[in-house]
């Protein structure tokens, strides 16, 4: 058996009540590792003939749920939520810190694949070598809090019952979701631990969907045997001792950048995006750290980079509101986007999406482009039931309850801000679409282009496959690749040594694949696979390269104010990197991908459909 | 003045005596301190089982709800109650660090000293079903270590005498987890577990 693996994925299907083991040829996991790269693979080899037909939030979608060879024993354990998404219509690898990936590897299985509808709300345990379909009715609803304290004791107390003599059971883990899951939001997050989120991809709702409320695991076996055990030690040493030497990253987590990228480098969105530039000296570490932290250094499993914090609000309106830093991302998104400056805010309507179990970053996105229709009285007192005003965070709660609960013009603000957009253009005469902020129907990440000094540059999110997500950009073509490794081995990308990850790699699963290897060969078989089920889309929306490729209009006008005022992102230097991205992939000038290249790739049978599509 | 003196010296002698039969080295653990990374448990199952097995782990981190980390392990009590709880005498204390060493084949799985433990700290090991417990890995422990070695410090390897109330820190993780609930949340962590 490969090394670093199980070997062993459940495939339940809910609508039958069936549950069945299967394996994954060794071919099939050298190709494509696991995660975000086996999740694409085994997408298309399933739903692949009727690609465009399939509904993301029907029966028919497959909702994937997958480690990687080097999940846990890496530093930095996460777990790849995958499926087609409601979003892009195309497949995007969506990660979460959690015990969960540790807890499933332990109980003896590398993934979860689940199709069909369940016929009531239920939730899967997951046990040594076992697997359960369970009731759920009695937590349907519950916030995301609620349903981890219920879920913890009710499950610990039922392995318990079996096996009362073995000592203490330990709480198992859980991915879970909120009312926004349940309610079929576009930009539901799959979440755990209270507030670590698989945000992009609003995999949420696909659980949703399928009447799937958490998944539960808890196992008491060992973590899978590696190929060289010794070396597998010693570099996790080394691993572990140039995290702990990274300070600054353990000290303030990302926390720090709400300053940094807002007031230095002029990339932090600000009132959907109508400005980059803040120089707001309470949205940095300094304030968060001494009122609200409550664990100033917290980590998931194998982790020693401890970026993460929780932050807990202890008195004034926001009483008893608990997330974590919040990092960056909701520091920007559920404060400056929204035109709020203050941490305590900020940090509450955070939590509360936390609780509601949207994508801090997708779901506010689509509150700031409401907010912004409001400001511009495109969208109305009438339409929304109050007044939304920048920075009252008093409304902005509303407003995330009127979309949670599909109420009002709420119940067009959850299909996500692209559809939102074509909707409320149609609705109203006007041509809304320069105010939504998304590429290819996934709400972009935080960073800005516009200044041209943050990390995501001209075409990060317009040539990459997985859209707006911040976390997997487009750059020169290869580059990129190693993100697509990060989700595909499914470790942190705040946990990794870029010197060391290939070693590791190695070390674990005995293959030889140095850093070449993946970019040119594996890392662009998952991306071209990527593209490919993206550009066939479907069924309610689908993407013409020609158009789609291609960022929101807004970053083509000048910042209007900080010390980058009047930069913008070029558009001829857009189409030109475009172009080279796509011929260095082996893809054409409109980024379909090339019969050679698909040859030799082993994607042959990729041929037929792409025929179509190109020119 | 000779006689109190000689007390002095006798009752020095005295505690140096008492101190260096009975005095336990321990680990000291700080729940605040805890972040939940659970190396300490990679650690420890990689010295003692040659691989990452986290619930074969001689310390097991408890977490009821996210935040609230409870590290749980032997608190090395000076009466030693799962060692006399123990009918088939698989249980002892080793002589250099006063550390319940377990027998394996004398082990018969009763989990009478599970019971007897006030904390509930032993468990039945998933594989071979044998009582585990923390061993001290020999004087230097492995989590302890490791958890220096990221700044953490919430396990500390110390030496101290009797009636350090050690046993009280052999408690219910839970009920630790519920205090600690309060103490980082406020009123909303009475509801939180």
């Amino acid at each position: 058996m490969s090394k670093g693996y199980t070997g062993k994925f459940l495939d339940i299907d809910l609508t039958k009540e069936k549950i069945d083991e299967i394996t994954i040829p060794e071919t099939t996991l050298y190709q494509y590792f696991g995660g975000r790269g086996l999740a694409v693979k085994v997408l298309w080899d399933r739903l692949g003939k009727i690609w465009s037909k399939v509904d993301p939030l029907g029966p028919d979608n497959i909702f994937t749920l997958l480690t990687g060879p080097l999940t846990a024993i890496h530093p930095g354990a996460r777990i790849c939520v995958s499926g087609k998404s409601p979003l892009s219509n195309g497949t995007i690898g969506s990660t979460a810190s959690s015990e969960f990936p540790v807890e499933l590897k332990c109980s003896g299985y590398d993934g979860i694949f689940v199709t069909g509808k369940a016929s009531k709300p239920v939730y899967l345990l997951i046990t040594d070598n076992k697997a359960e379909i369970r009731d759920a009715s009695h937590i349907w609803g519950k916030l995301g809090e609620d349903t981890i304290r219920i879920l913890n004791a009710e499950v610990r107390k039922e392995l318990t019952k079996r096996k009362p003599n073995v000592g203490l059971w330990r709480q198992p883990a859980m991915l879970y979701i909120g009312p926004a899951g349940e309610n079929m939001i576009r930009t539901a997050a799959v979440m755990t631990k209270i507030a670590h989120a698989a945000g992009y991809g609003g995999y949420g709702a696909v659980m949703g969907s399928k009447n799937l409320k958490a998944v539960v695991a808890k196992g008491r076996g060992s973590l899978p045997d590696v190929a060289a055990s010794k070396a597998m030690e010693i570099m996790l040493h080394e691993i572990h001792k140039r995290l702990i030497s990274m300070d600054r990253m353990r000290r303030w987590g990302t926390g720090y950048a709400g300053w940094s990228f807002g007031a230095v480098t002029s990339s932090e969105p600000v009132r959907n995006w109508q400005e980059e530039w803040h120089d707001e000296r309470s949205m940095s570490g300094v304030r968060y750290r001494t009122r609200f932290w409550v664990k100033p250094y917290w980590a998931d499993f194998n982790c020693t980079r401890s970026c993460m914090k929780i932050s807990c609000i202890k008195s004034g309106r926001w009483k008893g509101d608990i997330t974590d830093m919040p990092d960056y991302e909701l520091e920007a998104y559920c404060g400056t986007n929204l035109g709020i400056f203050d941490p305590e805010d900020n940090i509450h309507i955070s939590a509360l999406i936390d609780n509601q179990g949207m994508s801090g970053i997708n779901g506010p996105n689509t509150m700031g482009f409401a907010a912004e229709l409001y400001q511009r009285s495109i969208l109305t007192k009438e339409d929304l039931g109050f007044e939304l005003k920048w920075g009252d965070a008093e409304s902005f709660t509303k407003l995330a309850w009127l979309i949670v609960n599909r109420e009002k013009i709420g119940d067009v603000l959850a299909e996500g801000t692209y559809r939102a957009a074509l909707k409320i253009s149609e609705m109203k005469g006007i041509d809304v679409m320069p105010y939504a902020i998304h590429v290819k129907g996934v709400e972009i990440g935080a960073h800005g282009t516009r200044s041209n000094l943050d990390y995501a540059k001209d075409i990060a999110y317009a040539a990459s496959v997985q859209g707006g997500d911040h976390t997997s950009t487009a750059r020169d073509g290869y580059s990129g690749m190693v993100s697509v490794f990060m989700d595909s081995a499914v470790v942190c990308m705040f946990c990794v040594v870029q010197d060391l990850i290939w070693d590791f790699a190695k070390v674990v699963t005995g293959w030889d694949i140095t850093m070449n290897k993946w970019c040119m060969e594996h890392g662009r078989r998952i991306v071209t696979l990527q593209r490919a089920q993206l550009l066939l889309g479907g069924p309610d929306v689908f993407w013409d390269p020609d158009k789609d490729d291609d960022n929101p209009p807004r970053f083509y006008e000048p910042l209007p104010t900080g010390p980058y005022k009047g930069r913008t992102t070029d558009k001829k230097v857009v189409e030109q990197k475009k172009r080279e991205y796509y011929n260095t992939l082996g893809w054409d000038d409109r980024g379909i991908p090339k019969k050679e290249t698909l040859e030799s790739l082993d994607l042959k049978a990729l041929e037929r459909v792409m025929k179509r599509l190109r020119r | 003045m000779f006689v109190l003196s000689i007390y002095l010296k006798f009752s020095l002698l005295k505690f140096e005596l008492v101190s260096y039969v009975l005095s336990n080295n321990w680990i000291v653990r700080d729940y605040i301190r805890c972040t939940g990374c659970r190396r300490c448990e990679i650690a420890c199952s990689l010295r003692h089982e040659g691989c990452i097995w986290p619930e074969a782990s001689r310390i097991r981190i408890f977490m009821p709800f996210p935040g609230l980390e409870v590290p749980h392990l032997c608190a090395q009590c000076d009466d030693y109650p799962c060692v006399k709880s123990c009918a088939v005498e698989a249980l002892s204390i080793d002589s250099q660090t006063g550390a319940v060493i377990v027998e394996q084949d004398k082990c018969t799985s009763c989990g009478l000293c599970i019971k007897k433990c006030p904390g509930t700290v032993p468990f039945l090991h998933p594989e071979t079903n044998k009582a585990i417990i923390c061993d001290l890995c020999g004087g230097e422990p492995e989590c302890v270590k490791v958890c220096a070695e990221a700044m953490y410090n919430a396990l500390r390897y110390v030496k101290e005498n009797v009636g350090v109330q050690k046993k009280l820190h052999s408690i219910d993780p839970y009920i630790i987890a519920k205090d600690l609930a309060v103490n980082l949340f406020g009123e909303k962590g009475e509801r939180v577990i």
